[in-house]
């Protein structure tokens, strides 16, 4: 007689993404194929956060194999469950481990060895998607609140900053300023009154990094804003989540009580006099909250407008106290950079940039989805590799990083090793990690002014240049679309863009233009096309 | 009390510490044309007329409320500043409708005033000819949305020197407007002192005295320096 056959675990996407493919009704199937075949205490059916490739949904995991099953829909689930059962009948008789025959009906086996899954680095993400994340014990089980213990109970606030600093670890939110440099100037602020928040207002179109990780590890992110906290000497903590992300603020309003009932959020945390507590504060849907001092206004109750810096956050923040503001990645980086070491940490990605970066890899891709690999990995691997390229019968022409904020990279520069320097030498940003793959059906112009129609849309309206700029040139860019524009009108479009880039207010306006400016450095003959011949205008202009 | 020495278009001056590089050029003569400043309330730095340039900061800082430093070269005038300046006031111009010929502020309007100076004889982007209001419901006062230039004057002296907080911005980008009470006609809004403020500081004609007619609006936004010095004088602080 054989030993039982271990227990074996569905791990089921949960994830936004997987959501809309039905994974909810997948998982349902699931469970109750399982308790109908009295199953229960041998097949564990586990809501996990985001699996990757997002575009292949709704995603299952099987462990102990460690399947890859995409496009799973609810009605495979009785046939899943079947071919369990019936090879644990065949292992009975002989005793011999088999791999798992089974694929969904319309759906497929993933190979996991593809570049996809290979040629990723999970720091970040370590958790997501094998956790549940509605379930703190899962987390404990996997190290979580660890880290802030050793901190609390062995460390000094100034060794936890030290630490980060000289892991070279930079904002991931987009302007990538040095983290340890922002917490030691907050550690070193006057006051016992301090504040930390963390910004989950995500909002570039195309752009899920942030969501993926509060959906799938929420409390790999409190416990790196409780450690923030510890460092640089504050008691509360805000997190300005975006209203859109229904998903993400239920696991972390979920998470944050489940913490607090653990006694790892609140008063006198692992018995000493460390107490901090964490509220979140749901955005009313504007993308310039994301702009740090117009998210803190708007954390006070006020109108979501950006003021002049300084006085910085770090100073002047939240109810006039000195202020912490970082991003859920880095927020995320920071317990594996404390259990693993600062060295270990500078030893991953580039000279200027360390460590990893999640990406989120969308567009006229194959393989879309989420992604994690070190500061460094070329653009090519990326998209060519790992995301497969463009879809049959098309070739890529551009990767649009960073957002409304950011520019465009053309095809021929795929090679460029992807971190902070390299590029914003190209002439665009490593943004919060938003990659969007465009194939050559793609019009730069209609593109540009997409963007700029965001930015339009979003401008507070403070400042003069954002608020009417981004309208004069979303209506120069129509005037291209219609065929209706000049060489004068283009000379204006692109001295306008330089005006409202070096005066607007905040990063927002600032930023506009870059989508228009980097696609005409790099595709000028697609706007020149779009010129009105000189002839018809002249026969126009004769009696 | 500290000073910092600093050039300002190759003038040298020393101006006490916490001092703008606004006052300070003021202080040599150098006129540095401003819209939503006013003395007397708190900076937003939005209009962004007054963005100067400063050797060793990549970035142009708005002179209205960037603090003096020891050392500092700053630039109040260039090309591209006097580009960049008319072009904002084109902005301004092209997203409202403001028509001189029939407004009660013309000849006495910062926004006229500010074109005169930066040149700018047309506008070289096209008119938007939006669809505003006009709120004519207060007793005294009427509220043109065609000639509000949102520099938030109103909203600030009815907030920080009436203590009023009548109006505020509601919405936002090209679709922002000054609003009364919860976007109720101004008349209504009981919060309202009548105390005509908002209309003294309006810089265009935006904000007017009902009965006013072409030309005929003369408030005078200085005047608000007055009234704060008689009220600190009447508590006893020093002027």
């Amino acid at each position: 007689m054989t030993a039982p056959p271990a227990p074996l675990c569905l791990r089921c996407c949960t994830s936004a993404g997987c959501l809309a493919s039905g994974a909810a009704e997948l998982r349902q199937a699931l469970q109750r194929a399982v308790s109908c075949l009295e199953l229960v205490d041998r097949i564990e059916i586990r809501g996990v956060g985001c699996l990757g490739p997002c575009s292949q949904g709704a995603l299952l995991a099987v462990d102990p194999d460690g399947a890859l099953f995409a496009g799973v829909r609810a009605e495979d689930a009785t046939g899943l469950i079947a071919a369990l059962v019936r090879r644990w009948e065949l292992e009975a008789i002989d005793g011999q481990r088999r791999p798992l025959a089974w694929t969904p009906g319309r759906g497929e086996r993933l190979d996991t060895s593809r570049p996809f899954f290979a040629r990723q680095r999970r720091v970040v993400l370590e958790n997501c998607g094998l956790i549940d994340p509605e379930r703190i014990e899962a987390a404990i089980e996997r190290g979580a609140y660890d880290q802030l213990r050793r901190a609390v109970q062995e460390l000094t606030p100034m060794q936890v900053v030290e630490t980060i600093y000289r892991s070279g670890l930079r904002g991931r939110g987009g302007a990538g300023y040095p983290t340890g440099l922002k917490w030691s100037t907050v550690a070193k602020m006057p006051g016992d009154h301090k504040v930390v928040v963390c910004n989950a207002d995500e909002g570039d179109p195309g752009a899920f990094m942030d969501r993926s990780v509060l959906e799938g590890d929420p409390h790999r992110v409190l416990e790196g804003m409780a450690i923030a906290a510890f460092a640089v000497g504050a008691s509360r903590g805000f997190i300005y989540i975006r209203a859109e992300y229904t998903l993400a603020i239920e696991n972390l309003r979920g998470a944050i009580e489940q913490a607090q009932r653990h006694r790892l959020l609140g008063q006198r945390l692992f018995d000493s006099s460390f107490e901090f507590t964490v509220e979140l504060r749901v955005g009313a849907g504007a993308y310039v909250c994301g702009e740090e001092t117009a998210l803190i206004h708007s954390i006070e109750g006020k109108r979501g407008t950006p003021r002049p810096r300084p006085p910085y956050p770090a100073e002047q923040g939240v109810g006039g106290l000195p202020t912490l503001i970082n991003n859920v990645e880095t927020f995320a980086n920071v317990v594996p950079i404390l259990r693993e070491g600062s060295d270990w940490y500078a030893a991953i990605g580039t000279t200027s940039s360390k460590g990893t970066k999640v990406f989120s890899l969308t567009g006229n891709v194959r393989w879309g989805g989420l992604l994690e690999v070190p500061m460094g990995t070329s653009l090519a691997t990326i998209v060519q590799e790992m995301g497969g390229g463009a879809p049959e019968g098309s070739t890529i022409k551009a990767v649009q990083t960073g957002g409304p904020s950011g520019g465009c990279v053309p095809a021929s520069e795929l090679n460029t090793a992807v971190d902070y320097a390299s590029l914003q030498e190209l002439g665009t940003i490593m943004g919060s990690g938003g990659m969007v793959v465009m194939d050559h059906s793609t019009n730069m112009v209609a593109l540009a002014a997409f963007f700029m129609e965001f930015c339009r849309d979003e401008s507070c309206g403070k400042c003069v240049p954002c608020r009417a700029g981004t309208v004069q040139l979303h209506g120069l860019l129509q005037k291209h679309l219609a065929g209706d524009a000049t060489a004068a009108d283009l000379a204006q479009l692109e001295a306008l863009c330089h005006m409202v880039k070096d005066t607007s207010l905040c990063g927002l306006g600032q930023s506009a233009p870059k989508p228009v400016l980097s696609t005409l450095r790099f595709f000028r003959e697609e706007y020149v096309a779009l010129l009105k011949p000189v002839a018809a205008r002249a026969t126009e202009a004769a009696p | 009390m500290s000073v910092s020495t600093l050039t300002i278009d190759g003038q040298a001056v020393a101006m006490a510490v916490g001092a703008t590089l606004l006052e300070a050029a003021r202080e040599v003569g150098i006129a540095i044309p401003t819209l939503c400043h006013l003395e007397g309330l708190s900076p937003v730095a939005a209009c962004r007329l007054c963005l100067v340039e400063i050797e060793g900061s990549g970035k142009l800082q708005p002179a209205c409320i960037t603090p003096v430093l020891e050392g500092m070269v700053v630039r109040t005038d260039s090309p591209t500043l006097r580009d960049y300046r008319r072009t904002v006031i084109e902005l301004l111009f092209t997203e409202g409708n403001h028509v001189c010929a029939v407004c009660v502020a013309n000849g006495h309007c910062e926004l006229q005033d500010r074109a005169v100076e930066v040149g700018m004889d047309h506008s070289r982007l096209p008119y938007r000819f939006p669809d505003r209001a006009v709120d004519l419901s207060h007793q005294r006062f009427g509220l043109d949305h065609n000639r509000c230039i949102l520099c938030t004057r109103c909203v600030r002296v009815c907030d920080e020197v009436e203590g009023a907080h009548v109006w505020d911005v509601a919405w936002r980008g090209e679709h922002c407007r000054i609003i009364a009470g919860l976007d109720q006609p101004w008349g209504a809004v009981d919060a309202c002192t009548d105390c005509g403020k908002c209309v003294m500081v309006c810089p265009t004609g935006a904000l007017f005295p009902k009965g006013d007619t072409v030309e005929e609006k003369h408030e005078d936004p200085s005047q608000l320096v007055a009234l704060l010095r008689a009220r600190q004088a009447r508590q006893g602080a020093p002027p």
